[in-house]
């Protein structure tokens, strides 16, 4: 049976990246940040979130892409967890799509274990291929 | 009023409500198993908490109730009319008990002894079958006090806004005029119409004696409210507290005097509603520990000690979630302390102390933090013991153990895996010990501080915050990024500047440290600590700010860019991506909107080694000299009826024990004993020193236990007579396997033994193997 998810999507570097919008809690402009030392690198600092303390999460460093270089402020795309808000900090926010379940694959052999490991499928569209991040393994940091 | 008995009072009076509802249920389905346990149950709790709170008169009619119920329970008894109506009687009783003791105190001086025959009487099946039969006389008076109840249209509502007091008041409820007439003029602007009605002034009110009690004032001033909804109010008011901030800040800079008044007003009323939130969550620490005495009297009991726990300071208040998150580290170090801390009672009146041993729990409020300790007159911990075990455990090394001071050495049992007992016994020793209690009280953000004289007793320290949720601190600046300290540690701020020929610090061996008066006080250099790169702050010349920290029972010095303000903060845990992180004890949102890391006084501490290890021993090299020059050595004395007198390191005694002589058994030519749940040997300490035959006074043996690899014996000694703590000069004299040599110890000539060597002695091939 195909089921239709709608998901939100977002860029790093020149690939484009989704989630699930269900666990889309929203998304915010650039915010400041309180940086953490010591924490981990992946950990990008704390940002308030209207009274609530926020991680945010680099993506790029956490899917091993290179720094960004553009000056650009990332965006926050703030997920649900079970323990509160995490914000994951991307490049560039792009619009919301209804994929079907049908039209999901298996991450090709050829994409990097690192980041195999963080995806759930792929999906094609519009000639554009989209990653689904698999949040759960994004959330889990080696320890620092 | 005892905050107990108010307690007491306010869960009666919602009982007793649902007793009446439940018995006139019951009335309807006297079959129903479920009604009559739940009836069961109320009033056994009445009469459990009365009898408690020793009021006598209370518990006999609820016993006799809840004896008469039990029947009933065990379908003995049948219910009829009459068995209602004494129980409906009982309830008023009680109810008319408790009115008197909300109001005077006291349960009153009416005789029960008629409602508690007829409860008895109702109780032999017999005797309520044949009365059943006669007219049911008592059940008509039972009726009769409950329309007076129905009769009071409680006007306790009506005078309390005449009162205008802030404060609903307790007691006496100035309810009382219903009484004299139904219509006492409420306010005094009402028109006088009843002449004989007193002045509505509550005290002349109060002298009348009320015809009726009228319904508990302290059931109506009190509700009971769900700590969720309590926590979410308190998290709310973190919030406001934290608009609040940001509205000062704004305010600093605006011209508008309505504006700055007004949020004055704002400020005042915060800080009003915020301690007021904050009483919501306080309760005495009493409550919990009401428990403690029992669990004293059975841990002494199981072990054979008389030990009197005194507990001062109960009313003290915390916060609930603290109170609920240090009961058990109480619970482990009480157990722990009549279990290691307190000595056998023989031994207590050998060394000269009462047979009781006294423990104290105490609680207090202490510069903004609540104080508790726990203090034994037992033996002491033995600095001796701790470090051979630690060394044993492999926890530090001979050399550091050393080094350390005895206070230092103490502090050991915090370490995980740490514990003394030698077998594991149903009271402790399972080494979930101290480091759990430890853990424990850090958490929520307390110090546990240890401190003991050998021989005079122990006792514990516990310093925890009042409340988890809003602490003052100070923000500190390095490079661009601000910091929280929690002011709990905070001890002094220093700023050290570099003059002609004196440097800002100085380095010993490479250790960063400052003279405060005349102390040495190693120093951390915050952004080199959080790597946050720190060339300029190594330079000796440049000017320090130095923030001074208290950690366990540590100082050291925090050297920061900058120090800004003092602040009120809500604490915010930090996300489970920062585990392992132990410089920081959470994050906060400050006045301009940014938030900023709380700083987590003993994680740095201990992140930088400076607790117990190196940065503080390196300091402490030359008092270690001191400390050693006098080696004095510490023995138990005993001997046996021939008048000699015999002396073995206190060290060898894992512990002293009394067995029946009848609980000795043998095994070949053996002699052993039943010992936790292990059979150990026992040897006659005089028939291998004396080669004498000797045996005590009385039915009891006492033994040394000797523990040696994990195998115990029990050394027979004749009577242990004292320990004393002193330098023996030894003297060939008397030597001979098992003794070492001969001492004068409190001018008598004494034998020092030689456990080890006096094992060999009595019997080489087996103890070989545990000596060895």
């Amino acid at each position: 049976m195909n089921t239709a998810r709608q998901y939100s999507t977002f860029r790093l570097a020149e690939n484009w990246y989704a989630v699930d919008v269900l666990q889309v809690q929203e998304i915010i402009r650039p915010q400041e940040m309180t940086r953490v030392p010591l924490a981990s690198p992946v950990v990008s600092g704390l940002i308030n979130l209207r009274g609530q303390l926020v991680t945010a999460l680099d993506l790029r460093r956490r899917l091993d892409l290179a720094p960004r270089t553009d000056g650009r402020e990332p965006m926050n795309v703030v997920i649900r967890t079970a323990e509160g808000p995490v914000s994951l900090l991307v490049d560039e926010i792009g619009d919301v799509f209804e994929i079907d379940s049908k039209d999901l694959e298996v991450p090709p052999e050829t994409v990097e274990p690192g980041l195999r490991a963080l995806l759930t499928s792929v999906a094609r569209l519009d000639g554009r291929l989209l990653l689904l991040l698999d949040l759960e393994a994004v959330m889990e940091l080696s320890p620092a | 009023m005892d905050d107990l008995l108010k307690e007491f009072l306010v869960e009666s009076h919602e009982n007793l409500d649902r007793l009446d509802r439940d018995l006139v249920n019951l009335e309807k389905t006297p079959d129903s198993r479920d009604l009559i346990a739940s009836i069961f149950r109320t009033i056994h709790t009445i009469k459990g908490t009365s009898g408690f709170l020793a009021l006598s008169k209370l518990e006999a009619v609820a016993h006799q109730a809840e004896n008469l119920l039990s029947r009933l329970r065990e379908g003995k008894l049948k219910l009829n009319a009459e068995i209602t109506a004494a129980m409906l009687r009982s309830v008023d009783r009680i109810r008319a008990m408790l009115s008197s003791i909300e109001s005077t105190e006291s349960e009153g001086n009416e005789d029960d002894s008629e409602l508690i025959a007829t409860l008895a009487r109702l109780q032999d099946p017999n005797a309520a079958a044949a009365s059943a039969s006669a007219p049911a006389a008592p059940a008509k008076p039972t009726i009769a006090p409950k329309p007076v109840n129905t009769v009071a249209p409680k006007p306790v509502v009506a005078p309390k806004p005449v009162a205008a007091a802030p404060k609903p008041v307790v007691a006496p409820p100035p309810a009382a005029p219903v009484a004299s007439s139904p219509a006492p003029a409420p306010a005094p602007a009402a028109k006088p119409a009843a002449k004989e009605a007193p002045p509505p002034a509550p005290a002349q009110v109060s002298t009348q004696p009320a015809a009726e009690p009228p319904k508990s004032a302290i059931a109506d001033t009190s509700i009971r409210v769900d700590v969720s909804l309590l926590d979410r109010l308190m998290n709310l008011v973190g919030e406001l507290v934290l608009a609040r901030n940001q509205i000062i800040q704004v305010t600093a800079r605006a011209e508008d005097a309505a504006f700055t008044a007004t949020s004055q007003r704002l400020n005042l009323i915060t800080t009003e509603l915020q301690e007021a939130v904050m009483k919501t969550r306080m309760q005495p620490v009493g409550g919990v520990w009401s428990k403690f005495p029992r669990i004293v009297r059975d841990v002494s009991a199981d072990l054979g000690k008389k030990v009197e726990l005194e507990m001062a300071g109960t009313e003290t208040e915390l916060d609930r979630t603290i109170i609920e998150a240090i009961k058990d580290p109480l619970t482990h170090i009480i157990r722990n302390a009549v279990d290691h801390g307190i000595e056998p009672p023989e031994l207590r009146r050998q060394t000269g102390k009462s047979e009781v041993a006294r423990v104290l729990l105490r609680a207090l409020h202490d510069g903004g933090q609540v104080l508790i300790e726990l203090i034994d007159d037992g033996r002491g911990i033995d600095p001796a013991k701790i470090r051979a075990k630690a060394i044993e455990r492999q926890l530090v090394t001979q050399e550091q153990s050393l080094r350390m001071s005895d206070r230092e050495v103490i502090q050991l049992i915090f370490l995980p895996g740490f514990s003394t007992a030698e077998k594991i016994t149903n009271v402790s020793g399972r080494g979930v010990g101290m480091d759990v209690v430890k853990t424990n009280v850090e958490r929520i953000g307390g110090t546990v501080d240890i401190e003991s004289k050998l021989g005079a007793g122990t006792t514990i320290r516990i310093r925890i915050p009042l409340t988890l949720a809003i602490i003052p601190a100070l923000i500190v600046r390095v490079t661009q990024e601000r910091y929280a300290i929690p002011q709990s540690s905070l001890v002094e701020l220093v700023r050290s500047e570099a003059e002609k020929g004196k440097p800002a610090f100085e380095l010993i061996q490479g250790t960063p440290v400052y003279r405060l008066r005349g102390k040495l006080l190693p120093l951390l250099f915050l952004a080199r600590e959080l790597k946050l790169g720190a060339a300029v702050q190594d330079s000796t010349s440049a000017a320090l700010n130095i923030v001074v920290l208290q950690s366990g029972s540590q100082q050291f010095g925090l050297v920061v860019d900058g120090v800004e303000d003092t602040a009120e903060i809500v604490v915010k845990p930090l996300g489970k991506h920062f585990k392992g992180l132990n410089c920081y004890a959470g994050a906060t949102i400050m006045g301009d909107g940014r938030s900023a890391l709380i700083l987590d006084v003993d994680g740095l501490a201990e992140r930088s080694g400076m607790q117990g290890k190196s940065g503080s021993i390196e300091m402490r090299k030359d008092t270690v000299v001191t400390e050693r020059r006098t080696d004095l050595e510490k023995l138990l004395l005993f001997g046996f009826g021939d008048g000699s007198r015999y002396a073995m390191p206190l060290s060898a005694v894992a512990r002293l024990e009394e067995f029946p002589r009848k609980s000795i058994e043998r095994s070949g030519v053996r002699e052993v004993v039943q010992y936790r749940g292990e059979i150990m040997p026992l040897v006659r300490v005089s028939n291998v020193l004396t080669g004498m035959e000797s045996c005590s006074e009385d039915e009891m043996e006492r033994a040394v236990v000797y523990s040696h690899n994990g195998r115990s014996v029990g050394l027979i000694v004749g009577r242990i007579e004292d320990i004393v703590e002193t330098r023996i000069d030894l003297r060939d004299t008397g030597r001979r396997p098992g003794v070492r040599g001969t001492a004068v110890v409190q001018d008598r000539v004494t034998d020092v033994v030689d456990v080890p060597g006096m094992l060999q002695a009595a019997d080489h091939e087996f103890f070989q193997q545990a000596v060895a």
